[in-house]
Parts: structure tokens; sequence; C-alpha cells
């Protein structure tokens, strides 16, 4: 168990308790975590649950396959932080993760 | 369908109305999510006649099928967000009319549920192949988890499976058949493989591929029926007189949109309930998202069914957007995807106005794409296998309608970024 902290593009702030082993994408959509679309639930097609990983955690979070950078390379609004929420998995080495919603996820 | 532009719900929404959505599917389920999180304040009930909470379907013939996926994994959302969210789920409950007048659901018991807004998302169901022997046990559809648990259990290292309709559900059950270790036939009518649903080189890629890992076709194949013994299916009867045998067989042959319900409102149904852009059907109150409605494509300014995740969700988007009074969504390209072995496909747009296709890099290194373009170089759609910057440049072109060059585009040592610039 983690918890991982959303934070909106708008500021409001949700905090979930994530089981291990689930995508923190997993963990925000079965919480109703607004801002994350996950269109394909996880397969790396889409692109629709873009995050901005805290600078402190990214470490932690490691560094996105190459299927997921050339997903990233055509989202909107990419920053050097940028991860597809669906490739990150929860374990307790994430607990306090924060990550930034974008704007809009289309 | 007319209906001026918020009639319903845009100035100022009562968001405390009675909302009832029939199909606890992606569709239904994602709708009553989005509600609340849009600030819905009214009682909302869904509806649906499985005994699962919402669940998602693709896995049911990929990961799900394979055994890599589990049933909470399946599900939406764990079954503590619709208590916690206040969704009153009514499962394994049918529905058998509507009282427009009354604003009244019926349901199988003869309970009525009233409603202020009705959200039908009834999905559609699989296309029977009218054969002799079809209702034979292990003659097998898969749009439910039920239909997947059946051809799971009877699936494994040596059992034959015959595969009827070479479409992405066949495909994807005949990938994770094998697998599984077990043997696969697919049977096509037309002379190629996803006839309906992609091009040429994409069919030829994906037959190819299937077969270099022991699937076995027979295309331009009429199947006159099932036979076997004692009601289990033992083998396909093919119109040349050849008998296939098999131990288990699954009818992938396309579906047909629950309209029955919607016609009992007196909604306009063809090929599907018939909505505009924001789900609003040709009856008041009444909305209806995902696989069974005929839907506006206005990017191609046509309409279409389209049987796909990411639509079901931007419809429960649209209806959602409605009832709280949000700005309409803007619309989205279509896509859809299909995993099959280590193979990634990724579909954006329709290729209804294309004229030519152009194909960027080689099928046979696996990592390719296929191009539609119109009269005017414009990206009507795009097929992508393992090809992600392919499927989201072209996503993106499909979107913006902007022309491109087919020499830069058929050109690998051009990035996908200066082409789509």
């Amino acid at each position: 168990m983690a918890k991982i902290i959303f934070i909106e593009h708008s500021g409001a702030t949700h905090e979930v308790d994530a089981k291990t082993g689930l995508s923190v994408m997993e963990a925000a959509v079965k919480n109703n975590v607004p801002g994350i679309d996950a269109d394909c639930g996880g397969a790396c097609a889409c692109a629709t649950c873009h995050v901005y990983v805290d600078p402190a955690w990214l470490d932690k979070t490691g560094k996105p396959s190459a299927m997921e950078e050339s997903m990233l390379d055509f989202a909107e609004n990419v920053e050097s932080n940028s991860r597809l929420s669906c490739q990150i998995k929860v374990s307790d080495a994430l607990d306090g993760l924060t990550v930034r919603l974008p704007e809009s996820q289309h | 369908m007319t209906g001026d532009p918020g009639t319903e719900a845009a100035q100022s929404p009562d968001l405390s109305g009675r909302v009832v959505i029939v199909g606890a599917g992606h569709a239904g389920g994602s709708a009553a999510a989005l509600l609340r999180q849009y600030g819905w304040t009214g009682p909302i009930t869904l509806i649906g006649d499985e005994p699962l909470i919402p669940y998602q379907r693709p896995p049911l013939s990929k990961a799900w099928l394979k055994g890599e996926a589990d049933g909470d994994s399946l599900a939406l959302r764990p079954a503590s967000f619709y208590t916690e969210q206040s969704i009153r789920l009514r499962l394994s409950t049918g529905v058998s009319g509507i009282n427009t007048a009354a604003r009244m659901v019926t349901l199988d018991s003869g309970e009525a549920v009233a409603f202020d807004h009705l959200i039908l998302a009834v999905g559609a169901a699989a296309r029977k192949l009218p054969v002799p022997g079809a209702e034979l046990a292990g003659v097998l559809e898969l749009r439910t988890a039920a239909d997947a648990e059946l051809l799971k259990n009877a699936l494994g290292p040596g059992k034959r499976l015959a595969v009827i309709g070479g479409g992405y559900v066949g495909l994807e059950a005949a990938a994770s058949a094998r697998a599984l270790g077990a043997e696969a036939v697919v049977i096509e009518r037309e002379p190629r493989v996803l006839a309906r649903v992609a091009c040429e080189e994409l069919s030829g890629f994906f037959q190819d591929y299937h077969a270099a890992r022991g699937v076995t076709f027979e295309v331009n194949a009429q199947v006159q029926g099932f036979v076997g013994t004692d009601g289990r299916v033992g083998g396909v009867a093919l119109g040349d007189g050849r008998t296939l045998p098999c131990d288990v067989a699954l009818v992938g042959i396309g579906a047909l949109p629950h309209e029955s319900l919607a016609r009992l409102a007196g909604c306009e149904c063809r090929q599907g309930i018939v909505v505009d852009e924001a789900t609003r059907t040709s009856v008041a109150h009444i909305y209806a998202i995902g696989d069974c409605t005929q839907r506006p494509l206005p990017l191609y300014g046509l309409s279409g069914r389209l049987e796909s995740v990411p639509n079901a969700l931007e419809q429960a988007k649209q209806v959602a957007s409605l009832l709280c009074g949000r700005p309409a969504p803007a619309p989205e390209t279509p896509w859809f995807w299909s995993d099959q072995y280590d193979i990634k496909l990724q579909i954006a747009g329709l290729p209804h106005h294309a004229v030519t296709r152009v194909i960027r890099g080689n099928p046979a290194d696996a990592k390719f794409a296929v191009f539609h373009l119109d009269a005017e170089n414009r990206v009507q759609a795009v097929e992508a296998i393992n090809a992600a910057p392919e499927f989201m440049a072209g996503r993106l072109l499909v979107g913006n309608r902007k022309p491109v060059a087919p020499e830069k585009l058929r050109d690998t040592s051009v990035s996908m970024k200066e082409v789509a610039a």
C-alpha cells in the first residue's frame, strides 16, 4: 500500500491509498480522481493518463520505456518529468508519491 | 433528432434529478462516475443484466484469456466506489420497458424505476451464425466475462480451437489460444482476414504473423454447420465438404446493437440508436451512449456506429457534460487498438474519404504504419503496427486535417514530428 497524491491542474488535491502492484493510473481511476482519462485501460496505447512526476520522486519512478517515450513525444504540454501513469507501478517505495495533472488529456 | 442545444440542461442545470442508466458496461459505468465528477447530486441508478460490476471488455480476448489478469483488475473500479459515490447498482437486472410519458423504466421483476434523465448504454450482442449445430455445447461467442470464462476453460495444451470470423476478437482469441498451447484455425468467409476493418497490407501482415505462430487459416470458406456428439461440438463443416475437427468453436462475426428497448420508447434507430453530438436520442430526456449508438462523426461529415472503449468514454463525457451544464467536450478522433502476441496495433481515424495509401516502414520488420490520405493528402486514418510515433502523429493529423507530403511520410529518415509539423 502506498499513498499517492494527485494534484489537479486547478490545484485540487486528491490523496489515495493505492494497492501495491496497481499502476498509478489505476489508483486514480479506481478513486475517481478527475483528469486522468486512461482511454485504453493501461495498454500504453493512448497517452491519456499523462502526469508530471514531482521532481523529488523521479529517481524512484524510473525512466519511461522507448514505447512510452514515443507516445509522450506527441502528447500535449510534455515536460521532462512527464510520464504515462499506467506505466508506473505502485510499490512501498512510492509511498507519498506526488504527481501533477495536465490541464487536459486530449 | 432536433434538440436545440441546452434545452435540458445548459444554462443553470438542475443537478438533483434522477438519472437512470441502463447498461452497466464501460459506457454506463463511466457515465455514472463522470456525472459525480462533474457535480451531479441527484440519485444515479446503474442497471446491468450481468452479475458483475462494470468491467473492461477488451482484456477478455487478450490478457484475461491468457490468465494474465484477474477479476479485480478487470473491474473498472472497485465495488466500494459505487457505495462511496452513492451510485445505486442494480446488477443481474433486466429492463423490459420504458414509459416515456410517466418517465419510468420497468424492470423484468415488474418493479418501476422513475427517472428524469434516462441514459441507454445497452451495448451490442454477438451476431449469431444461423447454421445447424450452432446450439451445441462448446460453440461460443465472446462478449461478456461469462463467455470468456467458458472459452478459457475450454482452452489449454493440445485443445483445438476453431474461430469462425477473422476479425479482431477472433484473431486475439487465436493468439491467446496459441499462448495457452492450444491449436487454432481461423475460418473466414472473405478472401482475407480483417476484411471489413483493415487494409490489405494489414490483413496480410496479421495473417502471416499468426501463421508463423502456428495458426492455420481457411479463407473464402463457408461454414455449413457444426457437428458433434452427445450435444457437444466436435467439428466445423465447411462448404467444400470438409469437416475441421475442434474441441471448441468461437463465433466472432460482428455484433448487432441492442435497439429493442429504444424502439419501445420510440427512439429513432438506424443500425443503432440514433443520437446527436451530445448523445440525445429523438426522444426528450433519453440519451444513448456506447456500442449501441448510431452517432455523428463530425470529422468525416458522416454518422456511424463505433464499437470501442474510446467511443464509449467520449460519449460518456458528452452525456455527463450535457446533463451537468458543462461545455461540450471537443470532438475526438476515433481510435482503436488490439494486442496480438507482441504486436501492438493502434488505429486512428476512419478511411472513409481516403483515395491513396502510404506505407511507412517495412511489414517484414513488424514495425510499420499505413496512412490513408484523401485527395488533398490529408490523413484520414492511420493503422500503426508497433509504431507509436506514427499512431500519435497520425491521430493528431487526422484531427487537425493538415495536408502532408507523401514522400516525406514514406521516408523513415524523416521523423514523424517533422512530417506532422
